[in-house]
């Protein structure tokens, strides 16, 4: 049965749980973007992920949806997979990949996306609050590698 | 050195110019002042490639002379004049136009003349040889107003004039004295089955025929008389019956000569004249004149060394094994192919079904290989020359090089096997070392070793050999050839794509299951989409495919860098009704839409948020509008001129042809992205020739052009076909497509795949037009499945609710993506820069 993934802490009691979608929401091995915010915080951009793997199993995966890259909210609309055994999403815009479970880009060690607690209960897609403390990483701006793709 | 030594090349063919340069590479050109004289009215072209002229009928296309050559190296041409004297008491020679010039040193690079039989009649007009340029200009002139044409002498280069009369559209006939066609270089069963292939091409084969006379004909301009009796009409004559050294001025100061012509010279290329060098095609060595482009080189490099002091190569004779390069007919000859050593053992090997002649000819004791002849697959041209070159001993049941394999392993020769010195490029003589090297010092693919080596850029025979060289050199310094396609499939496009073909494999799970690992990647995801998409053509948002696709495929649209996408409707041919453009205009008002016409004539719309798709598109659609494909790697756009509806000039309705050709291609997925063009004449308005796909109107029907490119890269297309009706031009177009799509490595053009093609243009026309390999009715029926099954993705996607639902930016609110800004310039929407965003916010 499906099996949550987070990073949060031990003490689960004290997270505040913010309910974002069902599962059926999300499509098997693709991402889709939340807008979160709580009280002290502007609204934020979360990419989603749900994980299916062949075998069945469920990970679900939250990072920013912001790039610092492109500077565009999209990494939710990448393509997602494994790079050496490590969980990514590739951006859309110049192919950076990100791991998921960490937010650490593969290409440049400096960038790393904000990772999010979330989980599934029952058939809800739940983030925990308290990991959106975090400082939103809009001011990290980085050149982007252009790619160079034939015309 | 102060006084520089006078040295005067007389002869600015290819040989003489190979001349030239190897004097500029051994570095000593600096100690001569150079003069050149060249009879003819062009510096150096390339005569090999003589016939390629015809293709686009412009000298570029063959020059030799890179851009500079002569002044930077101080080097005086004197084009269009001919040496008339050598005067080899004063040392002076003199030229028609009235030059003379002192010397210290002459070579002499006439090379040779068309020998033409004092047949009587032969001075008639219409009648030609096949050397020059000027020869296949005037054979051009002369073919508009003619019907037939016939060749006298079925000789290598008899047969390519041959091919090259039928491409004029004659009809045309072989005329050979002795009983088989390539009688020098071929056995007589090899002469059956070329026979049957030159027929294959339409040209009608006379052997055994004696021409006598040449009148004037009763249908046609002349009328030839055999000695059997029989007679032919014709239109044009060319002549091809032999070469003769061009040794008059040799003769004229006296050097030594052979009997039967050409100027005595030893081993350095000297001639009795030690001041006097003779290379290429008028030079005697050892009794005989070499009439191939390597010997020519080798002799032009001998001559080099020996006059600058540095280097010790000797001509001391060629090999003379060739391969013929016409269109679909594979011809090889080596060594003692007539297998006229004594005690010599032969195999050969025959398929009457295939049209397939192979035999090669071996010692005695079935050590090595003295010659070989191939007909019809020549595919081990180069590896059987090896053996012989280098006398490397055969496997044992040495037949088995030439018999077909069963279990498709390459009997072939093991490139670590051949010695470091072996000549791999014989034309361009590279060696085994010289390709190593290349690659040691950077080259890594094909396109690096032909710029840099110059090898296989002769008559290509080399390509197979050169490129195991080089993919073995490449995996010993542990530069890993890998074709995987990404770590999660040990398989290459082309093999996926087979895969999924024949096991009928439709989603990812199952493709990765059976055949990869892991979970797969954004490079076999969108890879496999394509091939799913060219296989079974459903559509890509449904449910299982659309995790795979690109966001560009998935949004159906190009995301811009701010995150937007555009919106670009298919407008076939660039011919739209001023109301369908009002719609256009009126929904880029409505939605505050960026609006571009584009390069391949139609109409970008910038700025759309993915959440305002649907809605745009809802309109376009009911306003009769399909998506333009415009995101995919698939068929673009195929722009087109009016043509002959409207434009004085044309020649064919060029634009309903580019309007059917759109309608019938869109939303075919592909390895990259297709893009056409038709041109109603051959003005070419719509630069059909930088296209995948280039159609330019003929007075006849239509010429087909392959494997063009604009971009980064940009590719002249190259003729493929000429003249074709409607129905065979969409015939080809569908089969080329489609082995395009099964062959072509992931994001490779079309002009990269035919680059990489080993063969090149002339192995994809021989599978495309002669169906080499049978696989054309397979293709096409492969394409007609794609046409049957096309959907306007847009239109289904807008019926269905579900799909509506993947187009909001949040799973869990209505709201728009904030950081979307847009700023206002020349009237029209930006996205804003980060700059100004910070401003806008402090507001
Ligand atoms: C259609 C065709 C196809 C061929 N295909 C092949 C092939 O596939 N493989 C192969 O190996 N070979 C091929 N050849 C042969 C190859 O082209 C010749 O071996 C090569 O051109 C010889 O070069 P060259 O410089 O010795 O002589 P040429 O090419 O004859 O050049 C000599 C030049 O000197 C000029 N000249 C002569 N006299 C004078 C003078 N007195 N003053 C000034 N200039 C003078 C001539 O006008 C000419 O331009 C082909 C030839 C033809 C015609
Ligand atoms: S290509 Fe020819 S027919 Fe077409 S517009 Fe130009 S001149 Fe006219």
């Amino acid at each position: 049965m499906a099996q949550s993934t987070t990073n949060s802490t031990k003490n689960t009691a004290k997270i505040n749980w913010l309910s974002i979608c069902q599962l059926d929401d999300i499509v098997p091995n693709m991402g889709c973007c939340a807008l979160v915010s709580n009280a002290s915080n502007k609204a934020r951009q979360i990419a989603i992920f749900r994980i299916v793997s062949l075998q069945g199993e469920e990970q679900l995966f939250a990072v920013d949806n912001y790039c610092p890259f492109s500077q565009a909210n999209i990494i939710s609309r990448g393509i997602v997979g494994d790079l050496n055994d490590k969980i990514v999403v590739a951006s859309p815009l110049y192919k950076q990949h990100f791991e998921l479970s960490s937010g650490q880009c593969i290409e440049d060690k400096s960038v790393r996306l904000n990772n999010y607690a979330i989980r599934l209960n029952g058939s809800t897609v739940e983030l925990a609050l308290s990991s959106l403390t975090a400082a939103p990483k809009q001011e990290q701006q980085k050149n982007p590698q252009l790619k160079q793709e034939e015309k | 050195m102060s006084t520089k030594i006078k040295l005067v090349v007389i002869g600015n063919g290819p040989v003489g110019h190979h001349f030239l340069e190897s004097l500029v590479t051994s570095g000593k050109a600096n100690n001569y002042q150079v003069t050149v004289f060249g009879e003819e009215p062009l510096p150096a072209y390339d005569r090999v490639h003589l016939t390629s002229w015809f293709k686009n009928q412009d000298v570029s296309d063959i020059n030799m002379v890179s851009n500079g050559f002569y002044a930077n190296n101080h080097f005086t041409l004197h084009i269009g004049d001919k040496v008339t004297q050598i005067d080899r008491f004063k040392k002076i020679v003199t030229s028609e136009n009235g030059v003379e010039v002192s010397y210290d040193k002459i070579i002499l690079a006439t090379g040779s003349f068309p020998f033409v039989p004092p047949v009587p009649g032969h001075q008639r007009d219409n009648i030609f040889v096949y050397r020059t340029i000027a020869d296949l200009e005037k054979i051009t002139a002369a073919a508009k107003t003619a019907k037939v044409g016939a060749v006298i002498g079925g000789g290598l280069l008899g047969l390519e004039a041959a091919k090259a009369l039928q491409d004029l559209n004659l009809t045309t006939h072989v005329i050979e004295f002795a009983p088989r066609l390539m009688a020098v270089q071929i056995d007589d069963g090899g002469g059956k089955m070329l026979r049957k292939k030159i027929q294959d091409l339409g040209v009608s084969v006379h052997t055994q025929k004696n021409t006598q006379n040449i009148s004037d004909g009763d249908n046609a301009v002349h009328k030839m008389s055999f000695a059997d009796g029989e007679e032919l009409e014709t239109d044009i004559i060319v002549f091809s019956a032999g070469i003769r050294p061009r040794d008059e001025l040799a003769r004229q100061t006296g050097l030594g000569m052979g009997a039967r012509g050409g100027v005595v010279v030893n081993n350095h290329c000297l001639t009795s004249d030690t001041d006097i060098y003779a290379i290429g095609e008028v030079a005697l060595w050892d009794n005989k004149i070499y009439g191939l482009i390597a010997p020519g080189n080798a002799m032009a490099q001998a001559a080099v060394d020996h006059l600058t002091q540095t280097g010790d190569s000797e001509f001391t004779g060629a090999d003379m094994s060739t391969k013929l390069k016409l269109m679909g007919v594979d011809v090889a000859s080596i060594g003692d192919a007539h297998g006229t050593t004594p005690n010599c053992r032969s195999y050969t090997y025959v398929n009457d079904r295939e049209e397939v002649y192979k035999k090669i000819v071996v010692s005695s004791d079935d050590k090595y290989l003295l010659g070989a002849v191939l007909i019809g697959d020549a595919a081990e041209y180069g590896s059987l020359l090896q053996f012989m070159l280098n006398k490397m001993e055969l496997p044992s049941e040495p037949e088995g090089l030439i018999l077909p394999s069963v279990d498709g392993s390459s009997t072939g020769i093991g490139v670590d096997a051949l010695p470091d010195s072996a000549v791999l490029c014989s034309c361009m003589n590279v060696s085994k070392s010289d390709v190593i090297a290349a690659v040691q010092a950077g080259a890594n693919d094909m396109a690096a070793i032909k710029s840099c080596t110059k090898a296989t850029t002769g008559c290509g025979g080399c390509t197979a050999l050169v490129t195991q060289v080089l993919n073995n050199e490449l995996e010993k310094q542990g530069v890993e050839v890998n074709t995987d396609l990404c770590q999660h499939f040990a398989h290459t496009r082309q093999d996926l794509y087979n895969i999924i073909r024949v096991e009928k494999i439709k989603t990812f799970a199952e493709l990765i299951s059976s055949h990869g690992t892991g979970l797969g990647c954004d490079i076999c995801k969108p890879t496999a989409a394509s091939i799913f998409a060219s296989c079974w053509n459903e559509h890509v948002i449904d449910n299982k495919l659309h995790g795979l696709q690109d966001t560009n495929d998935y949004y159906m649209g190009n995301m811009q860098k701010d995150g937007t996408y555009s919106v670009v409707p298919r407008v076939a041919g660039g011919e739209i009704t001023p109301e369908k453009l009002i719609v256009l205009g009126e929904v880029a008002k409505e939605f505050n839409l960026y609006t571009k016409i584009t390069g391949g004539q139609r109409v970008d719309l910038f700025g759309a948020r993915s959440e305002q798709l649907p809605a745009i598109w809802k309109i376009l659609v009911e306003a009769g509008f399909e998506t333009g494909h415009a995101y995919g790697k698939s068929l673009r756009t195929v722009k087109s001129c009016v043509g002959s509806t409207w434009c004085r000039y044309g020649v064919q309705d060029s634009m309903a042809m580019a309007i059917l050709l759109e309608n019938r291609y869109k939303g075919l997925r592909s390895p990259h992205k297709l893009k056409m063009a038709v041109s109603g004449c051959t003005r070419e308005c719509a630069e059909a020739q930088s296209k995948d796909l280039g159609i330019i109107a003929t007075e006849n029907g239509w010429n087909m052009y392959v494997c063009g490119n604009g971009g980064m890269k940009p590719r002249h297309a190259d003729l493929f076909a000429a003249d074709l009706d409607d129905v065979t031009l969409i015939k080809y177009i569908d089969r080329l497509f489609m082995f395009y799509i099964r062959t072509a490595d992931r994001l490779q053009r079309t002009s990269v795949w035919m680059d990489n093609m080993a063969g090149g243009l002339e192995y994809l026309k021989a599978v495309i037009i002669n169906d080499k390999l049978n696989i054309a009715s397979e293709l096409e029926s492969e394409m007609t499945n794609v046409i049957d099954t096309y959907q306007c993705e847009w239109k289904t996607t807008i019926e269905d609710p579900e799909k509506l639902k993947r187009f909001t930016h949040f799973v869990n609110s209505q709201a728009q993506d904030d950081n979307i800004i847009f700023t206002t310039e020349r009237q029209q929407i930006r996205p804003a820069l980060a700059s100004e965003k910070l401003i806008m916010e402090v507001n």
